[in-house]
């Protein structure tokens, strides 16, 4: 059996947490420079620029991307092997409290819907967990940006409806949500399963590397196609127009009933931050 | 090429404005966002002073995160202007007239400003770092328990936008 500390989870997660919301990965900022160079539509191009400075800013000047540093989901696969004597969601959130507090984020999270009390330290965060084989905590984690997930949508299709009606209310989606969500969007698509679980698999989308390809050929097809469609819908960087719209679009997949054929459009904004972070247990 | 404003702007300035045109604002702006525009409201419907006079202002849709001791203000990026359609024509109705969000507006929304010969600018939402440089001070006026969304006054230098509605009803999107 192997255990990880709660200290090294709280420090981690903290740590994760404020260099997230201060740089974008490379692979989403290279995504960026090349559509920028694409970029046709002169007001487009011109917010692309200005997407690209801000996060040189943000990195050199240690200013938080986008002052929506978000509801923060944290996927965390838990090795088979490793012990856990506390409480790892209490854990976890200390980690967000603490890395929103002294990282000196913003805190979005209102208690209850109604009462709109704010927390005060950005918890709880949203976590899902499963398990993996072997010895490690994979910590992923995305402070999550509002904007983009107001306009995000979910539509229970008949069986009918088919890859077009997929097609369509992805289009739908993105093109009512227009300037709303932050363009250039990643946009994560869930297809199948039920109402909850597909909601799950849309987000876990996003958490995917921007660069990879879906392993269902299916989704693979779905992705080349919509990122194509959507990208002449002319929403461009912030709605003002243009052939950016999209800069890499997720699909997942899952089984589901007969009778249905649910669909998710999670939408992530151009300021898709993200980090993943391996913690390897040690003998208990 | 921008054009240069300076607050207050005056009326002449205003109307000549033209969607699409990208401008760099120099002098005072207010900030509010969703509490702060319920609790503006709320007040008008009381008869009570609001904390600042909105006439001839100009109000930007944000919450930005907190300074460090190094600086007036932290990452300050427009927030999704739709959430303040139902506030808006209200505060119009008071004398305010430029709005800075980001995003689409309703019809009823674009008719209030054409009515009011009021003007819609945007920002580009997601880059609060670099529109955090163009702030030289900020100082809370109001609502301080609103902490992020509380109220405050703006000194901006060249702060960048463009005009997405202007006061003829023309919209960019």
């Amino acid at each position: 059996m192997y255990k990880i500390e709660r200290q090294l989870v709280i420090d981690t997660i903290k740590a994760m947490i404020i260099e997230a919301t201060k740089t974008l990965d490379k692979t989403i900022v290279d995504k960026l420079e090349y559509a920028f160079d694409k970029e046709v539509n002169i007001l487009g191009k011109s917010v692309l620029a200005k997407i690209i400075e801000n996060q040189k800013i943000a990195k050199e000047e240690n200013i938080p991307l986008c002052q929506d540093t978000g509801v923060l989901v944290c996927f965390i696969e838990i090795g088979r092997e490793l012990v856990f004597d506390y409480d790892l969601t209490e854990a976890i959130n200390r980690g967000v409290s603490l890395g929103y507090t002294d990282g000196y984020l913003r805190k979005s999270i209102v208690r209850h819907p109604l009462n709109r009390i704010n927390t005060l330290d950005n918890t709880p965060a949203v976590i899902h967990y499963d398990f993996i084989e072997g010895n490690e905590l994979v910590i992923h984690l995305a402070p999550k940006g509002g904007g983009s997930e107001n306009m995000s949508s979910l539509k229970m299709l008949s069986p009918a409806d088919g890859r077009d009606g997929i097609i369509n209310f992805v289009l739908e989606t993105i093109k009512n949500a227009g300037g709303k969500p932050c363009p250039p969007l990643i946009v994560g698509v869930g297809i199948g399963g039920n109402f909850e679980h597909v909601a799950y698999i849309a987000k876990k989308a996003l958490f995917r590397p921007i660069n990879d390809q879906a392993k269902v050929l299916e989704d693979r097809l779905l992705e080349e196609e919509l990122l194509e469609r959507i990208n002449k819908l002319n929403v461009g960087p912030m709605g003002l127009g243009g052939i950016t719209t999209a800069l890499a679009v997720k699909v997942n997949s899952a089984p589901c009933h007969i009778a249905a054929l649910p669909v998710a459009v999670n939408l992530q904004c151009h300021s898709a931050r993200k980090k993943e972070v391996t913690l390897v247990g040690t003998i208990a | 090429m921008e054009l240069l404003l300076k607050t207050p702007i005056n009326d002449s300035d205003r109307i000549a404005l033209k969607v699409g045109d990208e401008v760099l604002i120099t002098g005072t702006i207010y900030t509010a966002r969703d509490a702060a525009h319920q609790n503006l409201v709320d007040s008008l419907a009381k008869s009570e002073i609001l904390p600042f006079d909105l006439q001839g202002q100009i109000v930007y849709y944000v919450g930005p995160t907190p300074a460090k001791p190094n600086q007036a203000i932290g990452s300050c990026g427009p927030t999704s202007s739709y959430r303040m359609d139902k506030f808006s024509p209200i505060l119009m109705a008071e004398g305010l007239k430029v709005m800075i969000g980001k995003g689409e507006r309703s019809i009823e929304l674009i008719e209030e400003v054409k009515k009011h010969q009021a003007v819609y600018l945007i920002a580009i939402g997601g880059i609060g770092a670099l529109l955090s440089k163009t702030v030289k001070k900020a100082e809370v006026i109001a609502y301080p328990e609103l902490g992020s969304e509380a109220i405050r006054k703006l000194e901006v230098i060249n702060f960048p936008a463009i005009v997405a509605i202007d006061s003829r009803g023309n919209s960019i999107f």
